[in-house]
């Protein structure tokens, strides 16, 4: 089976006069269709830069996509014509963003800015549109569907918001859906409710959904396989259960660790990953990680590591490290007991 | 809406009433009009009752309150010039002020609006430099001295406009230009601002995600966002354009408010100075509603905040 | 301070209005060092005489021409400069003391104080700027004190009107809030804390305001309401100067492209300080 998205070398670099910003370095994965993905990273790990990248919304300049191919339902993203660019947005491909505040057009209604796409791709009349948009509110779990219509973003609550946004990602039904930090901005009771309506909705539409986010925790529940990118680059890669059981690189090691119920036996303390995210403005050598690493050897420093998948584990958990984590861990725990 | 709409109202009859309570307290305070208005020579009995035919002897919360009785029903005094009502002497003028401000208002908009979006669209290339020079040039140059120098070039090297007066067409042309110039390199300059600052927005993102056709994004999503504070500004610009007729319609002999005004300050004829700056302050004062009403109707959130 | 002045280098119309306003100032406290013929002067001998480029160092010469009752023209420019800059920099310190210290009272007390205040500038907005000073000025006289006033008062509501806007802000952040738990008194609340952190936009406002009075000095004394003859006035001289339009471009000329380069350079460098301090300023004039 083809895969529906698949990424080769991606590599995004943004020219700013402070220097060559490489947000995204030779980045490859694929998505089956129906899978969740779950893409987690903190502030400049290129998780947002690279999805944002293959459908031409990073603004160029300042960015510019070096090299690489993404192949969806067959064709390459980066080699349409702005045009051919334009149909598939919306369409095939949506989005949900972050901050859902600021991500709303504050001054059009909420009918307009989800039928926006309906009647731009559709060809819908104003009517016909206007009863998609009531229908996908419904969807979405926004009650008096009807009668809110009318109104404007800053008449809705954030989580509301939030399902408004939603609700244009899914609008066209497209053949995946990207969301970016979706749950970021809201309070933590919203931010399940928000789940469970993406698990729900998955069940009922079944789309292709890749979840970004700073947040494993998010992510636990929500994707099949998980990935986790640090420096534009895939450190780590698997199904959920395998990933949480046996992570395999030190970054991804780091985040579980710094999870609120952490570490098996719940950590009294949160743990935090030492030293500070990379300075992606030199060309990256070796490792991206290896700084912040105390398993870092010297060939880290030196020769970047192939995403490979790891001895002995599941098929499809594949780490980026020359070091090895389950050793070197086993050593800890013996040195001490 | 509708309580918007009132309250905007009743700040505005209030702005009113505090232009005219001003203007009648600083114009008494120019000086007596009597000794202008007799023939040099005259004993002080003919000035005591001048005096009294004014209504000048009476305390001047008096002549306060009768004059403001007088206003509500449209009653400024007569001239002291041209004996005549002094509304009437204000309002002939109107038209000419009116249609000259009107003309440089739409004008100025539209060339600064097209040159803003261009210097904002074309960012990074010599278009954008072009226009923010010129923009800042033509703030920097003040309106009278911008007009004389049309004169100059137009009228006096090339013969091809009349200097100045009003009748035909023609007359149009350099006061409109002048104040064109000004109009417009303010609209440009803020609009491009306004449009490079909403372009970084994530509302516009999401609208290019949505799949929309470039020119919809720009149409719906970024222009409906940056002008309104250009709105606001051509309300402010309004303002400027009206107190500066006071200039410009002396540069152009344009027989406007603005040079009727100045020549009643310069023979202390209170009656037109109070027409004239009251309804100055009027047109104003409902431009700024319009402004207002605009804004309500381009930003839900003012409406119901 | 060193990155103020490290970022103003590397900002070509920033440095270019600052270095531009450097020589004005100059030019106008050294204008009686310079050698130049006084500019009051008149000689009927040397009526509307033209410009004459290549004289600029000779002595006697007319760089700039003469204007109608034989004044050397760059002579009167520059002293035109002294009372222009004075007037204008009088009027922006009055006007941004009153306007910030009653924005900083409105912010600080709100209620009443503060609608009074507020409905006082809706007023004062209801007239045009130019129309009031206009009024004024023709009531109280045009000396250079009562101009300082008259443009001050033009000028006072926009500094109060940003500050205020501010000071609603600052007033609920926690410095302000401690400075009240531990019984700082009003005054003290006012001048030492929230005055030090509105001082940038008064900055800001102060400069733009600069610009705006060197134009609106200029109109009113070309209307005959500026600093009274013989004093020299480069909106006067536009008056005077137009008369002579058809024989004598150079009179008219000259003072108004004085204006302008004055304006342009106070605009670059308010430009750019707004920019720089604070951007969301740039809406707010």
């Amino acid at each position: 089976m083809t895969p529906l998205l698949d990424i080769r070398n991606l590599t995004v670099v943004f020219d700013t006069p402070a220097g060559t910003v490489h947000a995204v370095n030779d980045v490859s994965y694929t998505i089956e269709e129906g899978e969740t993905l779950g893409i987690v990273g903190e502030s400049g790990s290129g998780k947002s830069v690279h999805a944002l990248s293959m459908v031409g919304l990073i603004a160029r300049p300042p960015g510019r996509i070096v090299s690489g191919e993404v192949y969806f339902k067959g064709r390459d993203l980066l080699k349409l014509a702005p045009r051919e660019l334009y149909n598939l947005r919306g369409k095939e491909i949506g989005f949900v963003f972050q901050d859902p505040m600021t991500s709303l057009n504050p001054v059009l209604t909420i009918e307009r800015q989800i039928a926006e796409p309906l009647r731009r791709h559709f060809n819908l009349s104003k009517n016909q549109a206007r009863e998609r948009v009531v229908e996908l509110l419904e969807l979405v779990g926004i009650p008096n569907a009807r009668t809110r219509i009318g109104q404007y973003p800053h008449e809705f609550s954030g989580g509301m918001r939030q399902r408004v946004m939603i609700a244009i990602g899914i609008s066209c039904n497209p053949k995946l859906l990207i969301a970016d930090e979706a749950t970021t901005a809201l309070d933590v009771t919203v931010q399940a409710q928000i789940l469970d309506l993406v698990r729900d909705l998955k069940k009922k539409i079944g789309t292709t959904v890749i979840w970004i986010t700073h947040d494993m925790g998010v992510v636990a529940g929500l994707a099949d396989t998980i990935q986790v990118m640090y420096g534009g680059r895939i450190m780590e890669r698997g199904p959920v259960d395998a990933v949480f059981e046996d992570p395999r690189s030190a970054y991804t090691w780091g985040l579980l660790k710094s999870l609120p119920h952490g570490g098996k036996r719940g950590a009294t303390r949160l743990y935090q990953i030492p030293g500070n995210p990379p300075n992606l403005i030199e060309k990256p050598v070796g490792d991206p990680f290896a700084p912040r690493n105390a398993f870092a050897t010297e060939r880290c420093k030196r020769e970047t590591p192939p995403l490979l998948q790891v001895e002995d584990g599941v098929a499809g958990h594949k780490a980026a490290a020359w070091y090895d984590l389950r050793a070197e861990l086993k050593k800890e725990r013996e040195a001490s007991a | 809406m509708t309580r918007y709409l009132l309250v905007k109202l009743l700040e505005a009859v209030v702005a009113i009433w505090g232009v005219v309570t001003i203007v009648f307290f600083v114009s008494r305070i120019l000086g007596d009009p009597t000794v202008l208005l007799l023939p040099v020579g005259a004993g002080p009995e003919e000035i005591a009752n001048l005096r009294t035919a004014l209504g000048l002897d009476e305390p001047l919360w008096q002549q306060y309150l009768y004059s403001l009785l007088a206003m509500v029903k449209g009653d400024f005094g007569i001239s002291f010039q041209h004996v005549r009502p002094a509304l009437d002497v204000v309002l002939e003028r109107m038209p000419a002020t009116a249609s000259l401000a009107g003309l440089a208002l739409i004008f100025g908009t539209l060339i600064g609006a097209i040159a803003g979006a261009i210097a904002a669209l074309m960012r990074g290339t010599v278009a954008e430099l072009v226009v923010m020079i010129a923009a800042l040039l033509g703030q920097a140059t003040p309106t009278f001295w911008l007009g004389i120098m049309l004169i100059l070039l137009f009228s006096v090297e090339l013969g091809l406009l009349p200097t100045g007066g009003a009748g035909g067409w023609e007359n149009y042309i350099l006061p409109g230009l002048t104040l064109s110039v000004f109009v417009s390199a303010s609209i440009a300059r803020l609009l491009r601002s306004s449009l490079l600052d909403i372009m970084r927005e994530d509302y516009v993102r999401t609208a290019r995600a949505k799949g929309l056709m470039p020119r919809t994004v720009f149409f719906w999503h970024i222009a409906r966002n940056a002008l309104i504070p250009v709105v606001t500004m051509i309300g402010i610009i309004a303002g400027e354009l009206l107190g500066g007729s006071v200039v410009i319609e002396t540069v152009f002999a344009w027989p406007g408010v603005g040079r009727v005004i100045v020549q009643a300050i310069q023979a202390q004829d209170f009656p037109v100075i109070q027409a004239g700056v009251a309804l100055v302050a009027g047109i104003f004062v409902v431009v700024n509603l319009l402004v207002d009403l605009l804004y309500g109707v381009l930003d839900p959130r003012i409406r119901r905040g | 301070m060193k990155s103020f002045f490290l970022a103003l280098l590397k900002s070509r119309a920033g440095l270019f209005g600052f270095l531009l306003v450097l020589v004005f100032i100059a030019g106008a406290i050294l204008a009686p060092y310079l050698g130049l013929p006084s500019p009051t002067r008149s000689s009927l001998t040397a009526r509307m005489v033209a410009p004459t480029w290549t004289s600029l160092f000779s002595p006697g010469a007319h760089p700039l021409g003469t204007d109608e009752l034989g004044r050397d023209i760059l002579s009167r420019i520059l002293y035109g400069s002294r009372t222009t800059l004075l007037i204008a920099a009088g009027a922006v310190v009055l006007g941004g003391v009153v306007g910030t210290l009653l924005g900083i009272v409105a912010g600080y007390y709100r209620g009443m104080v503060d609608r009074i205040l507020m409905r006082i500038v809706d007023i004062q907005l209801a007239l045009p700027l130019m129309l009031l000073a206009l009024l004024v000025v023709a009531a109280v006289g045009a000396s250079s004190q009562n101009l300082v006033v008259v443009l001050a008062l033009t000028s006072w509501l926009r500094y109060a009107r940003i500050i205020r806007g501010q000071v609603l802000a600052l007033r609920e952040r926690e410095f302000i809030l401690s400075a009240h738990a531990i019984g700082a008194g009003t005054w003290r609340i006012m001048i030492k804390h929230l005055l030090p952190n509105v001082m940038t936009p008064v900055l800001v406002i102060a400069t733009l305001e600069l610009a705006r009075i060197i134009i609106m000095d200029a109109a009113l004394s070309f209307l005959g309401l500026g600093v009274q003859p013989p004093s020299p006035s480069w909106g006067r001289m536009l008056a005077d100067g137009r008369v002579y339009i058809t024989t004598a471009w150079w009179i008219v000329t000259f003072p108004g492209l004085a204006i302008l380069l004055t304006v342009l350079s106070v605009n670059l460098l308010g430009d750019w300080l707004r920019d720089y301090f604070d951007p969301k300023l740039r809406t707010a004039r």
